[in-house]
Protein backbone atom coordinates (compact mmCIF):
# COMPACT_ATOMS: atom_id res chain seq x y z
CA UNK A 1 0.00 0.00 0.00
CA UNK A 2 1.63 3.41 -1.26
CA UNK A 3 0.31 5.74 1.64
CA UNK A 4 2.26 9.18 0.14
CA UNK A 5 -1.29 9.14 -2.08
CA UNK A 6 -4.42 11.01 -1.20
CA UNK A 7 -6.92 8.80 -2.50
CA UNK A 8 -7.90 4.68 -1.77
CA UNK A 9 -7.86 4.49 -5.54
CA UNK A 10 -4.45 5.42 -5.78
CA UNK A 11 -2.80 3.78 -2.70
CA UNK A 12 -3.80 0.83 -3.62
CA UNK A 13 -1.93 -1.65 -5.97
CA UNK A 14 -3.61 -3.34 -8.50
CA UNK A 15 -3.87 -6.55 -6.52
CA UNK A 16 -5.55 -5.19 -3.43
CA UNK A 17 -7.78 -3.14 -5.92
CA UNK A 18 -8.44 -6.58 -7.09
CA UNK A 19 -9.54 -8.06 -3.94
CA UNK A 20 -9.15 -11.45 -4.04
CA UNK A 21 -5.87 -12.40 -3.30
CA UNK A 22 -6.41 -10.03 0.52
CA UNK A 23 -9.88 -12.30 -0.05
CA UNK A 24 -7.88 -15.21 0.12
CA UNK A 25 -5.66 -14.34 3.31
CA UNK A 26 -8.87 -13.42 5.31
CA UNK A 27 -10.12 -17.02 4.09
CA UNK A 28 -7.02 -18.74 4.86
CA UNK A 29 -7.13 -17.18 8.19
CA UNK A 30 -10.22 -18.42 9.51
CA UNK A 31 -9.72 -21.86 8.10
CA UNK A 32 -6.55 -22.05 10.16
CA UNK A 33 -8.93 -20.66 13.27
CA UNK A 34 -10.54 -23.76 12.86
CA UNK A 35 -8.21 -25.80 13.55
CA UNK A 36 -6.49 -24.10 17.01
CA UNK A 37 -7.24 -25.17 20.57
CA UNK A 38 -10.52 -23.83 22.16
CA UNK A 39 -10.11 -21.85 25.49
CA UNK A 40 -13.82 -22.13 26.64
CA UNK A 41 -14.63 -23.51 30.10
CA UNK A 42 -17.60 -25.84 30.39
CA UNK A 43 -18.79 -23.81 33.48
CA UNK A 44 -20.81 -25.96 35.55
CA UNK A 45 -18.99 -28.85 35.18
CA UNK A 46 -15.48 -27.37 34.88
CA UNK A 47 -15.25 -24.81 37.73
CA UNK A 48 -12.49 -22.47 37.60
CA UNK A 49 -10.79 -22.37 40.92
CA UNK A 50 -9.02 -19.29 42.08
CA UNK A 51 -5.64 -18.69 43.47
CA UNK A 52 -5.43 -16.86 47.07
CA UNK A 53 -5.00 -13.63 45.19
CA UNK A 54 -8.36 -13.33 43.90
CA UNK A 55 -10.87 -11.29 45.48
CA UNK A 56 -14.68 -12.86 45.91
CA UNK A 57 -17.01 -12.84 48.70
CA UNK A 58 -15.94 -11.25 51.93
CA UNK A 59 -16.37 -13.57 54.79
CA UNK A 60 -15.58 -13.41 58.42
CA UNK A 61 -12.78 -15.72 59.97
CA UNK A 62 -14.19 -17.90 62.25
CA UNK A 63 -11.07 -18.69 64.72
CA UNK A 64 -11.67 -21.84 67.51
CA UNK A 65 -15.54 -21.57 67.34
CA UNK A 66 -16.21 -18.07 67.42
CA UNK A 67 -15.04 -14.38 65.31
CA UNK A 68 -11.81 -12.92 65.52
CA UNK A 69 -13.47 -9.67 64.52
CA UNK A 70 -13.74 -7.08 67.10
CA UNK A 71 -16.07 -5.12 66.11
CA UNK A 72 -14.17 -1.67 65.58
CA UNK A 73 -16.39 -0.50 62.39
CA UNK A 74 -13.14 0.63 60.63
CA UNK A 75 -14.25 -1.93 57.90
CA UNK A 76 -17.69 -0.22 57.41
CA UNK A 77 -16.37 3.08 57.72
CA UNK A 78 -13.94 2.24 54.66
CA UNK A 79 -16.50 0.76 52.45
CA UNK A 80 -16.67 2.95 49.43
CA UNK A 81 -20.53 1.43 48.66
CA UNK A 82 -21.49 1.25 52.30
CA UNK A 83 -22.12 -2.21 52.01
CA UNK A 84 -21.12 -3.34 55.57
CA UNK A 85 -23.09 -2.54 58.86
CA UNK A 86 -21.78 -3.49 62.06
CA UNK A 87 -23.38 -3.22 65.63
CA UNK A 88 -20.77 -4.26 68.30
CA UNK A 89 -21.75 -6.06 71.94
CA UNK A 90 -19.77 -6.35 75.02
CA UNK A 91 -18.38 -9.72 75.85
CA UNK A 92 -17.74 -11.24 79.11
CA UNK A 93 -14.38 -10.39 79.00
CA UNK A 94 -13.28 -6.68 80.17
CA UNK A 95 -12.43 -4.28 77.47
CA UNK A 96 -13.52 -6.75 74.66
CA UNK A 97 -16.31 -6.47 72.08
CA UNK A 98 -17.34 -8.61 69.57
CA UNK A 99 -19.99 -7.56 66.70
CA UNK A 100 -23.75 -8.67 67.51
CA UNK A 101 -24.61 -7.94 64.27
CA UNK A 102 -22.44 -8.07 60.79
CA UNK A 103 -24.22 -7.92 57.55
CA UNK A 104 -22.71 -7.23 54.26
CA UNK A 105 -25.35 -6.23 51.48
CA UNK A 106 -23.72 -8.24 48.23
CA UNK A 107 -25.94 -6.21 46.00
CA UNK A 108 -23.65 -3.10 46.84
CA UNK A 109 -20.42 -4.72 47.70
CA UNK A 110 -17.63 -3.86 44.67
CA UNK A 111 -15.24 -6.48 45.99
CA UNK A 112 -12.61 -3.84 46.42
CA UNK A 113 -11.19 -5.39 49.28
CA UNK A 114 -11.05 -2.19 51.40
CA UNK A 115 -12.64 -4.05 54.53
CA UNK A 116 -9.50 -6.25 54.36
CA UNK A 117 -6.99 -3.74 53.78
CA UNK A 118 -8.26 -1.57 56.67
CA UNK A 119 -8.96 -4.47 59.23
CA UNK A 120 -6.71 -4.58 62.04
CA UNK A 121 -7.54 -8.44 63.35
CA UNK A 122 -6.98 -9.79 60.28
CA UNK A 123 -10.86 -11.13 60.62
CA UNK A 124 -12.69 -9.84 57.28
CA UNK A 125 -10.88 -11.59 54.00
CA UNK A 126 -11.78 -12.27 50.56
CA UNK A 127 -12.69 -15.63 49.71
CA UNK A 128 -12.55 -17.88 46.49
CA UNK A 129 -16.70 -18.06 46.19
CA UNK A 130 -17.90 -16.05 42.83
CA UNK A 131 -21.06 -17.90 43.03
CA UNK A 132 -22.93 -15.70 44.18
CA UNK A 133 -26.69 -15.48 43.51
CA UNK A 134 -30.46 -14.28 45.60
CA UNK A 135 -33.75 -14.15 44.88
CA UNK A 136 -34.65 -11.25 46.49
CA UNK A 137 -32.93 -8.07 47.95
CA UNK A 138 -33.40 -9.22 51.23
CA UNK A 139 -31.48 -12.42 50.34
CA UNK A 140 -28.54 -10.41 49.16
CA UNK A 141 -27.86 -9.01 53.12
CA UNK A 142 -25.73 -11.60 54.27
CA UNK A 143 -25.60 -11.84 58.19
CA UNK A 144 -23.01 -13.30 60.42
CA UNK A 145 -24.79 -16.77 59.64
CA UNK A 146 -23.65 -16.87 56.05
CA UNK A 147 -20.20 -15.06 56.29
CA UNK A 148 -18.77 -16.64 59.04
CA UNK A 149 -16.26 -19.13 57.65
CA UNK A 150 -14.02 -21.55 59.11
CA UNK A 151 -10.08 -20.09 58.61
CA UNK A 152 -9.02 -23.63 57.62
CA UNK A 153 -10.78 -22.73 54.14
CA UNK A 154 -9.23 -19.13 54.18
CA UNK A 155 -5.44 -20.75 54.29
CA UNK A 156 -4.77 -19.58 50.78
CA UNK A 157 -5.79 -16.18 51.04
CA UNK A 158 -4.01 -15.61 54.94
CA UNK A 159 -1.07 -16.62 53.22
CA UNK A 160 -1.12 -14.34 50.24
CA UNK A 161 -1.92 -11.46 52.77
CA UNK A 162 0.78 -12.73 54.76
CA UNK A 163 3.30 -12.19 52.04
CA UNK A 164 1.73 -8.84 50.10
CA UNK A 165 0.02 -6.87 52.37
CA UNK B 1 -29.02 -43.39 -18.33
CA UNK B 2 -32.47 -42.65 -16.60
CA UNK B 3 -34.19 -43.13 -13.89
CA UNK B 4 -33.97 -45.81 -11.46
CA UNK B 5 -37.01 -45.68 -9.63
CA UNK B 6 -39.05 -45.61 -13.17
CA UNK B 7 -36.74 -48.92 -13.61
CA UNK B 8 -37.83 -50.51 -10.41
CA UNK B 9 -41.73 -49.28 -10.39
CA UNK B 10 -42.48 -48.95 -13.66
CA UNK B 11 -43.88 -45.87 -15.29
CA UNK B 12 -46.76 -44.62 -13.05
CA UNK B 13 -48.09 -42.48 -10.72
CA UNK B 14 -46.01 -44.14 -7.52
CA UNK B 15 -43.12 -44.05 -9.02
CA UNK B 16 -43.73 -40.32 -9.29
CA UNK B 17 -44.86 -39.72 -6.19
CA UNK B 18 -41.60 -41.21 -4.77
CA UNK B 19 -39.53 -39.09 -6.91
CA UNK B 20 -41.16 -36.13 -5.62
CA UNK B 21 -40.95 -37.09 -2.16
CA UNK B 22 -36.77 -38.16 -2.34
CA UNK B 23 -35.50 -34.63 -2.57
CA UNK B 24 -37.53 -33.47 0.15
CA UNK B 25 -36.31 -36.42 2.25
CA UNK B 26 -32.99 -35.33 1.16
CA UNK B 27 -33.93 -31.72 1.52
CA UNK B 28 -34.64 -32.01 5.63
CA UNK B 29 -31.67 -33.86 7.02
CA UNK B 30 -29.35 -31.43 4.89
CA UNK B 31 -31.05 -28.39 6.58
CA UNK B 32 -30.00 -29.81 9.87
CA UNK B 33 -27.00 -30.81 8.92
CA UNK B 34 -26.17 -27.46 7.30
CA UNK B 35 -27.58 -25.59 10.56
CA UNK B 36 -25.25 -27.46 12.58
CA UNK B 37 -22.16 -26.73 10.26
CA UNK B 38 -23.35 -22.79 10.27
CA UNK B 39 -23.01 -23.16 14.20
CA UNK B 40 -19.99 -25.41 14.50
CA UNK B 41 -17.99 -23.91 12.09
CA UNK B 42 -19.01 -20.46 12.54
CA UNK B 43 -18.20 -20.84 16.48
CA UNK B 44 -14.51 -22.42 15.44
CA UNK B 45 -13.73 -19.72 13.29
CA UNK B 46 -14.26 -17.43 15.88
CA UNK B 47 -12.23 -19.69 18.76
CA UNK B 48 -15.12 -20.89 20.29
CA UNK B 49 -16.50 -24.16 20.69
CA UNK B 50 -20.50 -23.57 19.60
CA UNK B 51 -23.69 -25.92 21.68
CA UNK B 52 -22.18 -28.56 23.47
CA UNK B 53 -25.27 -29.04 25.51
CA UNK B 54 -27.81 -30.63 22.99
CA UNK B 55 -26.63 -33.90 22.47
CA UNK B 56 -23.16 -35.61 22.09
CA UNK B 57 -21.20 -31.88 21.46
CA UNK B 58 -23.96 -30.25 20.37
CA UNK B 59 -25.14 -32.49 17.72
CA UNK B 60 -28.56 -32.11 18.34
CA UNK B 61 -28.63 -28.49 18.57
CA UNK B 62 -30.27 -28.05 15.23
CA UNK B 63 -33.41 -30.58 16.25
CA UNK B 64 -33.54 -28.21 19.13
CA UNK B 65 -33.76 -25.65 17.23
CA UNK B 66 -36.62 -26.86 14.87
CA UNK B 67 -38.45 -28.09 17.72
CA UNK B 68 -38.13 -24.26 19.04
CA UNK B 69 -39.51 -23.08 15.95
CA UNK B 70 -42.47 -25.51 15.42
CA UNK B 71 -43.37 -24.17 19.71
CA UNK B 72 -43.05 -20.41 18.91
CA UNK B 73 -46.15 -18.27 18.59
CA UNK B 74 -47.33 -17.57 14.98
CA UNK B 75 -47.84 -14.13 14.44
CA UNK B 76 -49.45 -12.15 12.14
CA UNK B 77 -49.37 -8.60 12.41
CA UNK B 78 -52.78 -6.51 12.37
CA UNK B 79 -52.03 -4.36 9.68
CA UNK B 80 -50.10 -7.07 7.62
CA UNK B 81 -51.88 -8.19 4.40
CA UNK B 82 -53.05 -11.72 5.65
CA UNK B 83 -53.17 -13.78 2.46
CA UNK B 84 -50.02 -12.49 0.98
CA UNK B 85 -47.97 -12.73 4.36
CA UNK B 86 -49.44 -16.29 4.96
CA UNK B 87 -47.93 -17.40 1.20
CA UNK B 88 -44.46 -15.53 1.24
CA UNK B 89 -42.94 -17.90 2.87
CA UNK B 90 -44.02 -20.89 0.98
CA UNK B 91 -43.22 -19.22 -2.40
CA UNK B 92 -40.08 -18.72 -1.14
CA UNK B 93 -39.76 -22.41 -0.20
CA UNK B 94 -41.16 -23.92 -3.55
CA UNK B 95 -38.82 -21.95 -5.46
CA UNK B 96 -36.22 -23.53 -3.94
CA UNK B 97 -37.69 -27.10 -3.69
CA UNK B 98 -38.70 -26.45 -7.62
CA UNK B 99 -35.14 -26.51 -8.39
CA UNK B 100 -34.57 -29.85 -6.87
CA UNK B 101 -36.52 -31.59 -9.93
CA UNK B 102 -33.69 -31.25 -12.22
CA UNK B 103 -30.68 -31.50 -10.21
CA UNK B 104 -29.51 -34.79 -11.00
CA UNK B 105 -27.91 -36.91 -7.83
CA UNK B 106 -26.44 -39.60 -9.82
CA UNK B 107 -25.66 -41.01 -13.23
CA UNK B 108 -29.25 -42.98 -12.64
CA UNK B 109 -31.13 -40.70 -10.80
CA UNK B 110 -32.69 -36.75 -11.65
CA UNK B 111 -35.89 -36.43 -9.94
CA UNK B 112 -37.04 -35.07 -14.25
CA UNK B 113 -34.45 -35.83 -17.21
CA UNK B 114 -36.11 -32.43 -18.79
CA UNK B 115 -33.60 -31.28 -21.59
CA UNK B 116 -34.14 -27.73 -20.44
CA UNK B 117 -32.77 -28.09 -17.00
CA UNK B 118 -30.18 -25.40 -16.83
CA UNK B 119 -33.43 -22.75 -18.00
CA UNK B 120 -35.75 -24.48 -15.70
CA UNK B 121 -33.12 -23.81 -12.16
CA UNK B 122 -32.73 -20.04 -13.78
CA UNK B 123 -36.42 -19.68 -13.98
CA UNK B 124 -37.26 -20.87 -10.95
CA UNK B 125 -34.55 -19.36 -9.22
CA UNK B 126 -35.96 -16.04 -9.48
CA UNK B 127 -39.29 -17.40 -8.12
CA UNK B 128 -37.90 -16.54 -4.85
CA UNK B 129 -37.31 -13.32 -5.43
CA UNK B 130 -41.30 -12.96 -5.69
CA UNK B 131 -42.00 -14.21 -2.45
CA UNK B 132 -39.59 -12.39 -0.57
CA UNK B 133 -40.67 -8.95 -2.23
CA UNK B 134 -44.54 -10.68 -1.30
CA UNK B 135 -43.34 -11.36 2.88
CA UNK B 136 -41.90 -7.95 2.65
CA UNK B 137 -44.31 -5.77 1.26
CA UNK B 138 -47.16 -7.56 3.25
CA UNK B 139 -45.67 -7.05 6.48
CA UNK B 140 -46.26 -3.55 6.30
CA UNK B 141 -43.15 -2.39 7.88
CA UNK B 142 -40.33 -0.30 6.88
CA UNK B 143 -37.20 -2.69 7.37
CA UNK B 144 -39.38 -5.71 5.18
CA UNK B 145 -39.88 -3.30 2.49
CA UNK B 146 -36.53 -2.20 2.44
CA UNK B 147 -35.09 -5.28 2.13
CA UNK B 148 -37.53 -6.47 0.15
CA UNK B 149 -36.23 -3.40 -2.23
CA UNK B 150 -32.88 -4.48 -1.71
CA UNK B 151 -33.31 -8.29 -2.41
CA UNK B 152 -35.03 -7.45 -5.76
CA UNK B 153 -32.09 -5.06 -6.76
CA UNK B 154 -29.99 -7.66 -5.74
CA UNK B 155 -30.93 -10.81 -7.57
CA UNK B 156 -32.08 -8.69 -10.75
CA UNK B 157 -28.29 -7.38 -10.86
CA UNK B 158 -26.57 -10.32 -10.52
CA UNK B 159 -28.77 -12.90 -12.48
CA UNK B 160 -26.82 -11.19 -15.42
CA UNK B 161 -23.72 -12.62 -14.70
CA UNK B 162 -25.20 -15.98 -13.54
CA UNK B 163 -27.13 -16.11 -17.13
CA UNK B 164 -23.75 -15.25 -18.73
CA UNK B 165 -22.29 -18.57 -17.03
CA UNK B 166 -25.02 -20.47 -17.77
CA UNK B 167 -24.79 -19.42 -21.60
CA UNK B 168 -20.92 -19.86 -21.61
CA UNK B 169 -21.38 -23.34 -20.85
CA UNK B 170 -24.81 -24.14 -22.85
CA UNK B 171 -22.34 -22.92 -25.40
CA UNK B 172 -19.82 -25.38 -25.02
CA UNK B 173 -21.46 -28.19 -23.72
CA UNK B 174 -24.28 -27.77 -26.65
CA UNK B 175 -27.24 -29.08 -24.63
CA UNK B 176 -29.40 -27.30 -21.25
CA UNK B 177 -29.33 -30.92 -20.46
CA UNK B 178 -27.78 -31.66 -16.84
CA UNK B 179 -27.18 -35.31 -17.19
CA UNK B 180 -25.47 -34.34 -20.79
CA UNK B 181 -23.19 -31.74 -19.52
CA UNK B 182 -22.07 -33.71 -17.01
CA UNK B 183 -21.57 -36.61 -18.97
CA UNK B 184 -19.65 -34.72 -21.15
CA UNK B 185 -17.34 -34.02 -18.50
CA UNK B 186 -16.91 -37.23 -17.29
CA UNK B 187 -13.48 -39.09 -17.66
CA UNK B 188 -10.03 -37.78 -16.19
CA UNK B 189 -10.29 -34.67 -14.28
CA UNK B 190 -9.24 -32.34 -16.71
CA UNK B 191 -12.75 -32.86 -18.54
CA UNK B 192 -14.05 -30.81 -16.44
CA UNK B 193 -14.98 -27.25 -17.88
CA UNK B 194 -13.16 -25.90 -14.76
CA UNK B 195 -10.49 -27.20 -16.69
CA UNK B 196 -11.51 -26.20 -20.06
CA UNK B 197 -13.98 -29.35 -20.89
CA UNK B 198 -13.49 -32.84 -22.88
CA UNK B 199 -12.85 -30.91 -26.48
CA UNK B 200 -9.73 -31.82 -27.97
CA UNK B 201 -6.74 -29.86 -28.27
CA UNK B 202 -4.07 -27.95 -26.60
CA UNK B 203 -5.75 -24.90 -28.03
CA UNK B 204 -8.12 -25.67 -24.59
CA UNK B 205 -5.42 -24.24 -22.24
CA UNK B 206 -5.33 -21.20 -23.20
CA UNK B 207 -9.12 -21.10 -22.17
CA UNK B 208 -8.90 -22.34 -18.97
CA UNK B 209 -8.09 -18.73 -17.50
CA UNK B 210 -12.14 -17.92 -19.16
CA UNK B 211 -13.40 -20.48 -17.28
CA UNK B 212 -11.45 -19.99 -13.92
CA UNK B 213 -13.08 -16.49 -14.15
CA UNK B 214 -16.59 -17.77 -14.78
CA UNK B 215 -16.29 -19.93 -11.90
CA UNK B 216 -15.29 -17.25 -9.19
CA UNK B 217 -18.30 -15.33 -11.29
CA UNK B 218 -20.72 -17.64 -10.75
CA UNK B 219 -19.43 -18.59 -6.97
CA UNK B 220 -20.14 -14.53 -6.22
CA UNK B 221 -23.74 -14.43 -8.15
CA UNK B 222 -24.59 -17.70 -6.27
CA UNK B 223 -24.00 -15.80 -2.73
CA UNK B 224 -25.68 -12.84 -4.08
CA UNK B 225 -28.95 -15.25 -4.99
CA UNK B 226 -28.89 -17.06 -2.07
CA UNK B 227 -28.71 -13.61 0.15
CA UNK B 228 -25.22 -14.63 1.66
CA UNK B 229 -23.28 -13.19 3.55
CA UNK B 230 -21.09 -11.10 2.43
CA UNK B 231 -24.42 -10.33 0.24
CA UNK B 232 -26.68 -10.26 3.10
CA UNK B 233 -27.72 -6.64 2.64
CA UNK B 234 -31.45 -8.06 2.43
CA UNK B 235 -31.71 -8.77 5.65
CA UNK B 236 -28.37 -6.89 7.09
CA UNK B 237 -29.33 -7.14 10.74
CA UNK B 238 -27.34 -4.03 11.74
CA UNK B 239 -29.34 -2.05 9.51
CA UNK B 240 -33.01 -3.14 8.69
CA UNK B 241 -33.32 -5.43 11.49
CA UNK B 242 -33.93 -8.54 9.33
CA UNK B 243 -34.76 -7.23 6.30
CA UNK B 244 -37.91 -9.38 4.53
CA UNK B 245 -38.43 -11.49 7.45
CA UNK B 246 -38.42 -9.12 10.06
CA UNK B 247 -42.21 -9.57 10.94
CA UNK B 248 -42.00 -13.37 10.60
CA UNK B 249 -42.05 -16.54 13.40
CA UNK B 250 -42.44 -19.59 14.11
CA UNK B 251 -43.20 -22.19 11.72
CA UNK B 252 -43.05 -19.19 8.59
CA UNK B 253 -39.72 -17.88 9.79
CA UNK B 254 -38.15 -21.60 9.71
CA UNK B 255 -39.61 -21.81 5.94
CA UNK B 256 -37.52 -18.58 5.42
CA UNK B 257 -34.63 -20.28 7.00
CA UNK B 258 -35.21 -23.67 5.37
CA UNK B 259 -35.48 -21.74 1.55
CA UNK B 260 -32.11 -20.01 2.06
CA UNK B 261 -30.29 -23.85 3.14
CA UNK B 262 -32.35 -25.37 0.21
CA UNK B 263 -31.10 -22.46 -1.85
CA UNK B 264 -27.37 -22.81 -0.73
CA UNK B 265 -27.60 -26.69 -1.62
CA UNK B 266 -29.49 -25.85 -5.17
CA UNK B 267 -26.51 -23.11 -6.20
CA UNK B 268 -23.55 -25.47 -4.90
CA UNK B 269 -25.01 -28.57 -6.72
CA UNK B 270 -25.31 -26.08 -10.33
CA UNK B 271 -21.88 -24.55 -9.37
CA UNK B 272 -20.67 -28.58 -9.77
CA UNK B 273 -22.77 -29.82 -12.39
CA UNK B 274 -21.55 -26.57 -14.31
CA UNK B 275 -17.64 -26.80 -13.51
CA UNK B 276 -16.78 -29.90 -11.10
CA UNK B 277 -18.12 -32.83 -13.42
CA UNK B 278 -21.58 -33.34 -10.94
CA UNK B 279 -21.51 -37.13 -10.36
CA UNK B 280 -18.42 -37.83 -12.25
CA UNK B 281 -15.46 -38.99 -10.39
CA UNK B 282 -12.13 -37.23 -10.01
CA UNK B 283 -10.49 -40.22 -10.59
CA UNK B 284 -11.61 -40.87 -14.16
CA UNK B 285 -14.48 -43.61 -14.99
CA UNK B 286 -12.49 -46.53 -13.54
CA UNK B 287 -12.44 -45.78 -10.22
CA UNK B 288 -14.83 -45.48 -7.42
CA UNK B 289 -17.17 -44.32 -10.54
CA UNK B 290 -20.78 -45.52 -11.01
CA UNK B 291 -24.10 -44.53 -9.55
CA UNK B 292 -23.66 -45.13 -6.35
CA UNK B 293 -20.49 -43.60 -5.95
CA UNK B 294 -22.27 -40.87 -8.23
CA UNK B 295 -24.48 -39.60 -5.02
CA UNK B 296 -21.43 -40.14 -3.07
CA UNK B 297 -19.33 -37.87 -5.49
CA UNK B 298 -22.79 -35.17 -5.94
CA UNK B 299 -23.37 -34.69 -2.94
CA UNK B 300 -19.74 -34.50 -1.53
CA UNK B 301 -18.84 -31.66 -3.86
CA UNK B 302 -22.13 -29.74 -3.08
CA UNK B 303 -21.45 -30.23 0.04
CA UNK B 304 -17.93 -29.02 0.04
CA UNK B 305 -19.55 -25.76 -1.70
CA UNK B 306 -22.01 -25.23 1.01
CA UNK B 307 -18.96 -25.23 3.15
CA UNK B 308 -17.25 -22.92 1.83
CA UNK B 309 -20.34 -20.04 1.54
CA UNK B 310 -20.53 -21.14 5.69
CA UNK B 311 -16.72 -20.45 5.55
CA UNK B 312 -17.34 -16.95 3.64
CA UNK B 313 -20.10 -15.97 5.75
CA UNK B 314 -18.05 -16.16 8.48
CA UNK B 315 -14.81 -14.86 7.35
CA UNK B 316 -16.30 -11.63 5.08
CA UNK B 317 -18.14 -8.09 5.91
CA UNK B 318 -21.41 -7.35 4.10
CA UNK B 319 -20.88 -5.25 1.31
CA UNK B 320 -22.43 -1.25 1.42
CA UNK B 321 -25.17 -1.40 -1.46
CA UNK B 322 -23.32 0.80 -4.09
CA UNK B 323 -20.12 -1.73 -3.69
CA UNK B 324 -22.87 -4.27 -4.44
CA UNK B 325 -23.92 -2.49 -7.47
CA UNK B 326 -20.83 -1.33 -8.46
CA UNK B 327 -19.29 -5.48 -8.44
CA UNK B 328 -22.58 -6.61 -10.40
CA UNK B 329 -22.90 -4.48 -12.93
CA UNK B 330 -19.05 -2.95 -13.28
CA UNK B 331 -17.10 -6.03 -12.99
CA UNK B 332 -18.96 -9.25 -12.63
CA UNK B 333 -21.45 -8.55 -16.05
CA UNK B 334 -18.04 -7.00 -18.12
CA UNK B 335 -15.89 -10.52 -17.47
CA UNK B 336 -18.84 -12.96 -17.55
CA UNK B 337 -19.49 -11.29 -21.07
CA UNK B 338 -15.90 -11.20 -22.20
CA UNK B 339 -14.97 -14.65 -21.33
CA UNK B 340 -19.04 -15.73 -22.93
CA UNK B 341 -17.58 -14.44 -26.05
CA UNK B 342 -13.95 -16.20 -25.34
CA UNK B 343 -15.88 -19.65 -24.72
CA UNK B 344 -18.10 -18.82 -28.12
CA UNK B 345 -14.97 -18.55 -30.09
CA UNK B 346 -13.61 -22.04 -28.31
CA UNK B 347 -16.77 -23.62 -28.77
CA UNK B 348 -16.77 -22.48 -32.73
CA UNK B 349 -13.14 -23.38 -33.76
CA UNK B 350 -14.01 -27.18 -31.72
Amino acid sequence: MNTNKNTEAQRLTFAEKLYLPELAKGMSITFREMFKPKFTRQYPEQRWDPTGSYRGRPVLVLEEGKERCVACGLCSLVCPAMAIEVQAAETENEKERYPEKFEINMLRCIYCGFCEEVCPEEAIVMSKDYELLFSSQKDAIYGKDRLLVPVEQLQDRLDFLKEYK
Amino acid sequence: MGNFVFDLIGKNIVAALVICIIPLVFILPYALIAILGELKIGAWMQDRVGPMRTGWKGVLQPVAEVVKLLQKEDITPTIANKPLFNLAPFIVFIGAFAAFAVLPFSEKFIPSGINLGLFFVFAVGSFAVIGIVMGGWASNNKYSLLGAMRSVAQIISYELPAGMVFLSIATIAGTLDMQTIILNQSGPIWNWYIFGGPQGGAIKFLFIPFFVILFIVYLISSLAETNRTPFDIPEGESEIVAGYHTEYSGMKFAMFFMAEYANMYVVSAIIVILFLGGWSSPFGTSFMDGPIWGIFWMVGKAFFFVFVQIWLRWTLPRLRVDQLMYLGWKVLLPLSIACFMAIAFLAMIN
